[in-house]
């Protein structure tokens, strides 16, 4: 009886997942969140399914009663976190908060699967953190002067990174947490939302040469703090970040290519100065041949992979708890191995889609501030996802940064939160914006029909052409 | 003016989001290679990574389905898993010695068809009504069979013939490249694998656990004068059958003398002669003649110092020869002595594309994988490898192995009822005793070759006395 249904769930589990990410880009089709709403509603839809279907799959796998109090707990999670958004800000993106729920319910589903305590701690971090961050796109919409603590940004950024470097305690070689009253935390993860703010502020009121001059040695300051604490992911991420935002908020091609020229020879130089370096980019070239001891975790990983097939073997079919670290670096072999290849491209896809709607509200903000807050961020968590997924599957070197929303851990969870709910809030600010524009132009309009009617012509045009772009 | 302003604003703005776009785009495209690769990797290494030994998922479907059988082109059962009233699981190989190499054994580790085909055969693609069946008996599931391209006649011939000496006999169809017979002696039983473990590991000497076949470097001694011959042809294709030369038993260059196998003296010979005699002296005449990095490049067409694009363990062939090779290696290599080492395994290769008009089929040994019942889940047809000799070539070689039959050193494959064609060698591995290694390579029916043997016997003496006979036995048993 088990075997039919973990053998007929996987085809299943599939085939909703594959509807589920197939809606994520439909609703690129539609420009008002008003035509999306069936769209909305399917995924919904799909995404109990999904959840329902695997939670179904881990009980009749385990036998275990205590799974399915603990999915109807996630569930009225979910349920509720969707319901409320809807209700508290009637006017946000519904997309962003259906990916989020989707991200986090597979979060649950793999982690329910390789450790249940780490899944009832993960559960309690999810809720609080959720209940936390909703109020953030209130905050993002009222709080005006946000846009005006430049350096104050810089300042805690810089602070936060010092303190873990001197104070923090080493886990796998790297400084990268400390702990107050019993909680671990890591500072790098919230870093990355601060230097998204400072580099939006620092460079929407100015970007001639100074100020980029200016504010790249405070990145450099924020990259090289995170060197030295050998947590090379967070430093690249930080980088890359920071060359995307000044080629976005200059419109100077040239930044981008110093910024690519001077990353690369940074590279180089990291790559001849520190072992550590070395040992890793050898462990993605040929990781069999240090299998033993460098290579040990991209092989696991890859044996995961590769042993799952388009469909995978099953939940609690595979072995990914052979992969060390499984639950936070390497999450994304435990749901390829299990959940199958195909659904592992869902996951992708389902992530890319939340990237290209950062960029498309980022396209629309008329405010240079946020609309740098909207790319930046978009930029740190695509870029996040690609160095651990490429990571995982030797696509490049391993670097070891979390898979947002499903790996276990608890800043990486709150910061994932938080950064989706800053894009809900910018979501938000756009549309009043959109208002103020259409009332503007409206009231512009009448007094237009009184004076120069040929005017009018010419700003319809202007706003057709701004709408084929967008 | 402020609307212009506007305008210029709204225009700046646009280019900025053109920017926004690259970027969205960049990602893009570097999520979709990734995903590209992740599949590809993942799909293309599946078989490797399940059997590599650090990968514990092995461990679950061995503990999940009893591990296949292994059957013989006739069905004939090669190795099967039995398992007692207690969940015991023993591997048996009725035929015991017999397949020793070829089939190899599963536990130690693993080796031969066991080791290449573990990934089928520690996977259960039975029927799910089956499985679920056999999970409320507690029952593990069947393995799917591998069946191999052996013929256990073909096998037992092979086996009998070597007798007491070490050894190897390969027997290929040269127009498929299925391996048919593959003995390797000294020989194990692998049904007492476990117990003798240890004892064979100590046997440093004498090789047990060697596929001599496939693995074992021996000189090739005059069958490598189907290379050298070769390349005169290559080198020489309008004039090479007016060649002639007069043996005195000896060729010498400076300091450096070849003498023919017992000394013999072969007086006036030509071409054909020379090679169906195997006379040394006239083939080291031959080997001074020849353009030494175009002879490189012949051994690379056939093969020699490089990879191969098999399914089990082999050892790669030997020999480099390039324009600084000294003259008296160049005469040592063209009668296939000094540092040449090669597998029987290579030999027959040659030797098949010759018999299929110079177009080498890939050796394989696994026919197909099956389920328990019978349903085949993978076929494994018959591909061409790579084109050794154009046809012309491999015309002018058959006429010359076939010559080496009637009257030459392979006499005493002539009077069968069918036609044969090949070589023998006699290969000196030592150097101060002159005992040797007995060779032949060959095929049979020349018209229509379906059978191609190669056949080291060591320290035996001379191929045309102790290897020749075996090929003869084995082609009799086939085509009488």
């Amino acid at each position: 009886m088990e075997l039919y249904i973990t053998e007929l769930s996987k085809y299943i589990i599939t085939f909703f997942i594959a509807l589920y990410t197939l809606e994520c880009f439909l609703v690129f089709r539609f420009q008002e969140e008003e035509r999306r709403k069936g769209i909305y509603i399917r995924q919904n839809f799909l995404m109990f399914l999904v959840h329902f279907s695997c939670f179904l799959v881990i009980c009749f796998e385990t036998g275990k009663m205590e799974y399915l109090l603990f999915y109807i707990l996630q569930q009225i999670l979910l349920f509720a976190a969707i319901m409320l958004f809807r209700m508290i800000y009637p006017r946000g993106n519904r997309l962003i908060i259906n990916n989020m729920c989707m991200l986090l319910s597979i979060g649950f589903v793999i982690l329910s699967r390789l450790s249940y305590e780490r899944a009832i701690k993960q559960f309690f971090i999810v809720t609080v953190s959720l209940i936390m961050s909703m109020m953030i796109p209130y905050f993002i919409h009222k709080l005006k002067f946000l846009k005006s603590l430049t350096w104050v940004y810089a300042g805690v950024g810089i602070a936060a990174l010092g303190v873990v470097l001197i104070l923090g305690s080493v886990t796998y070689g790297s400084k990268i947490s400390y702990s107050i009253g019993g909680v671990t935390f890591q500072p790098s993860e919230f870093v990355k939302i601060i230097f998204v703010f400072f580099l939006a502020s620092a460079l929407s009121e100015s970007h001639d040469f100074i100020r980029v001059a200016v504010t790249a040695v405070l990145a450099g300051v924020h990259v090289l703090i995170l060197v030295a604490s050998k947590d090379l992911g967070s430093a690249l991420i930080f980088f890359i970040v920071y060359v995307m935002m000044v080629f976005i908020a200059t419109g100077q091609w040239v930044y981008l290519f110093i910024g690519v020229a001077g990353g690369s020879a940074a590279a180089v130089a990291a790559y001849q100065l520190f072992s550590h370096v070395q040992v890793r980019v050898q462990a993605w070239k040929d990781p069999f041949s240090c299998i033993d001891a460098a290579g040990f975790q991209i092989t696991q990983s890859l044996f995961g992979i590769s042993s799952g097939g388009w469909f995978g073997l099953g939940l609690f079919r595979g072995n990914p708890t052979a992969i060390p670290l499984v639950e936070a670096d390497f999450v994304f072999s435990a749901v390829a191995e299990e959940l199958g290849i195909i659904f592992s491209m869902c996951l992708i896809l389902i992530c890319l889609s939340c990237f290209i709607m950062f960029m498309n509200i980022a396209i629309k903000l008329q405010n240079e501030f946020y609309r740098l807050i909207a790319f930046g961020i978009g930029i740190t968590y695509i870029f996040q996802v690609f160095l651990t997924i490429g990571g995982g599957t030797k696509f490049i070197p391993m670097t070891g940064v979390t898979l947002p929303f499903i790996s276990y851990g608890g800043s990486s969870i709150l910061t994932s939160l938080i950064m989706f709910f800053i894009i809900e809030g910018l979501y938000i600010i756009r549309q009043d914006e959109g208002d103020r524009r259409a009332r503007k132009k409206k009231k512009q309009r009448r007094i237009k029909h009184e004076t120069e009617p040929d005017e009018e012509a010419e700003e319809a045009e202007a706003g057709e052409d701004e709408e084929e772009e967008e | 003016m402020k609307k212009l302003k506007r305008l210029k604003q709204e225009k700046m703005r646009k280019k900025r989001n053109r920017q926004i776009l690259v970027v969205t785009y960049l990602f893009v495209a570097v999520f979709l290679c990734m995903m590209g690769y992740t599949c590809h990797y993942a799909i293309t290494h599946q078989q490797e990574l399940i059997n590599n030994s650090y990968n514990s998922r092995q461990e679950i479907l061995v503990a999940q389905n009893t591990r296949g059988s292994i059957y013989a082109a006739g069905r004939q059962v090669l190795a099967r898993t039995q398992t007692d009233e207690d969940g015991k699981e023993t591997r048996e190989y009725p035929y015991g010695n017999m397949f020793s190499h070829v089939v190899g054994y599963s536990v130690n580790g693993r080796y031969g068809i066991e080791a290449s085909t573990n990934y089928y055969l520690i996977n259960s693609n039975a029927k799910l009504s089956e499985k679920v069946a056999n999970d409320v008996a507690g029952l593990k599931y069947p393995g799917d069979n591998v069946v191999t391209t052996l013929d256990v006649d073909l096998q037992q011939i092979a086996y009998d013939s070597l007798g007491i000496y070490k050894g190897a006999v390969i027997v290929t169809e040269p127009s498929t490249g299925r391996i048919l017979a593959m003995v390797s002696k000294p020989d194990f039983d692998p049904n007492e694998i476990e117990t003798i473990w240890d004892e064979l590991l100590e046997d440093q000497e004498s090789g047990v656990l060697l596929n001599r076949v496939t693995q074992g470097l021996y000189p090739p001694g005059s069958t490598f004068k189907i290379v050298t011959a070769l390349e005169y042809i290559r080198e020489n294709p309008d004039s090479y059958s007016q060649y002639t030369y007069q043996c005195n038993g000896r060729f010498s260059l400076g300091e450096e003398t070849i003498n023919c196998y017992h000394g013999t003296v072969h007086g006036y010979e030509d071409f054909s002669k020379s090679f169906a005699k195997s006379c040394n002296a006239s083939f080291a005449n031959i080997g001074m003649q020849l353009d030494r990095s175009r002879f490189a490049d012949t051994l690379e067409s056939l093969l020699f110092n490089q990879e191969l694009k098999v399914g089990f363990a082999y050892n790669q062939s030997k020999l480099v020869i390039d324009e600084n090779t000294e003259d008296a290696d160049m005469m040592q290599a063209a009668i296939g002595q000094g540092t040449t080492a090669v597998t029987p395994l290579q030999m027959n290769m040659i030797t098949c594309a010759i018999a299929n008009d110079g177009m080498l089929m890939k050796p394989y040994l696994v026919d197909h994988v099956e389920t328990h019942e019978g349903n085949v889940i993978k076929q494994f047809d018959s591909t061409t490898y790579t084109r050794m000799m154009s046809e012309k070539e491999a015309g002018i070689m058959k006429e010359l192995m076939q010559e080496v039959v009637k009257s030459g050193t392979g006499t005493k494959l002539s009077g069968a009822s069918y036609t044969a064609a090949g070589k023998t060698g006699s290969a000196e591995y030592n150097s101060v005793k002159t005992d040797s290694h007995a060779w032949f390579t060959g095929f049979a029916p020349v018209e229509n070759p379906e059978l191609c043997v190669t056949i080291i016997i060591e320290g035996a003496g001379s191929g045309g006395d102790y290897a020749v006979p075996i090929a003869r036995r084995i082609f009799d048993a086939y085509f009488e």
